[in-house]
């Protein structure tokens, strides 16, 4: 087994009002930023996976992101693997 | 008879929905979300507040709890089911209403009193209203209603909207920026059933408007609704829901 380390990341889907994102926008001129535009807000998780194999975890991750973490209806999201450390490694960690 | 409450971590209008029930003259049961034993109730409210703190989207969380195991199976069996405001979200969340409640247009936290009017008053949440806009308050930050436009043309064309934000004139408030329509929702919706009709979400909080004490009780034609609702289910030997059924009320007429 194995330690997989994803993110989660969940943003509106285009066309959904977002109001963070607006309001992001509207205060880009009090910052004297003018070359910024279509900012989007959402969200991120990150989260650790025992599994076999990256796709076994990448397949629970994905079944959460669908489920929990984001919402279909208005919401899309995508995965990103961070880190993948070995068994015998973390194992032996923690028999020191 | 008795009518069940389900009380989550976070649900703060629970009390008031039990107040309610009880001046109603039903009996009132708290339903323990660690359960998915629904008590032999007759009806189910699914409360406002914030149930699980409303972490990651409001309702999520509260939809995978042992207790709505409980509601989702009444609810297939054709048993009635009111979401109320962190209730709606909920029930929107498990897929049991369709569409989804987003962050209000404004970004603020709406807590006012709003005018909604009953779209039909011959479904089973809405057949002891008067037809009238009804008075009461909304308390929320998610209460922006969202579905795809197919989705928004079904519900119209079906009798699905059950509720509109409206003006005291009872002319709905179809503009997201009308200060009437206190969170930006589309076509102005408040409320919403599913298809069978025996599931329904609303954000206002007609609980908290069913007393002459508060100062207003129109709140409770739409309680005494669901009491009479589940009464007559119960009188009917706990009729399954007709499969793509229309939303209609097992009572004969509205008053």
């Amino acid at each position: 087994m194995s330690e997989f380390r994803y993110a989660v990341n969940v943003l509106p889907k285009p066309g959904i009002l977002d109001p963070q994102g607006r309001a992001v926008e509207l205060s880009l001129p009090h910052l004297e930023v003018t070359n910024v535009s279509k900012v989007r807000v959402g969200r991120r998780v990150e989260l650790t996976v025992t599994a076999g194999s990256e796709p076994d975890a990448r397949a629970v991750v994905d079944g959460l992101a669908r489920e929990l973490l984001s919402n279909p209806l208005i919401e899309v999201y995508a995965i990103e693997l961070l880190e993948a450390t070995s068994s015998v490694v973390s194992t032996g960690a923690a028999a020191q | 008879m008795k009518i069940g409450v389900v009380t989550f971590p976070g649900s703060n209008s629970d009390i008031d929905s039990l107040n309610a029930l009880t001046v109603a003259g039903v009996e009132a049961v708290t339903l323990w979300h660690e359960s998915p034993d629904l008590a032999g109730v007759s009806a189910v409210i699914l409360p406002g507040g914030f149930a699980y703190g409303d972490y990651i989207r409001a309702g999520v969380i509260a939809r995978f709890s042992p207790v709505m195991r409980g509601v989702e199976a009444f609810a297939a069996a054709g048993g009635h089911v009111l979401g109320i405001c962190n209730g709606f979200q909920v029930l929107a969340e498990a897929g049991l209403v369709p569409g989804a409640l987003l962050r209000n247009r404004s970004l603020r936290f709406a807590g006012r009193l709003v005018y909604i009017k009953p779209e039909r008053l011959d479904s089973p949440f809405t057949h002891a209203a008067t037809g009238e806009p009804l008075r009461v308050p909304v308390a929320h930050g998610e209460g922006c209603y969202y579905a795809d436009g197919a989705t928004l043309d079904e519900l119209e064309r079906d009798g699905r909207i059950l509720f509109r934000y409206v003006h005291e004139d009872g002319t709905p408030a179809l503009d997201p920026d009308d200060p009437a329509n206190p969170n930006g929702s589309l076509r102005a919706i408040a409320g919403v059933c599913n298809a069978a009709g025996n599931v329904a979400g609303l954000m206002p909080h007609p609980e908290r408007m069913a007393e002459g004490v508060l100062g207003n009780a129109g709140g409770m034609q739409l309680i005494r609704s669901l009491v009479e609702s589940a009464a007559a289910w119960e009188e009917a030997g706990r009729p399954a829901p007709r499969a793509g059924a229309k939303a209609t009320a097992p009572v004969e007429s509205g008053r």
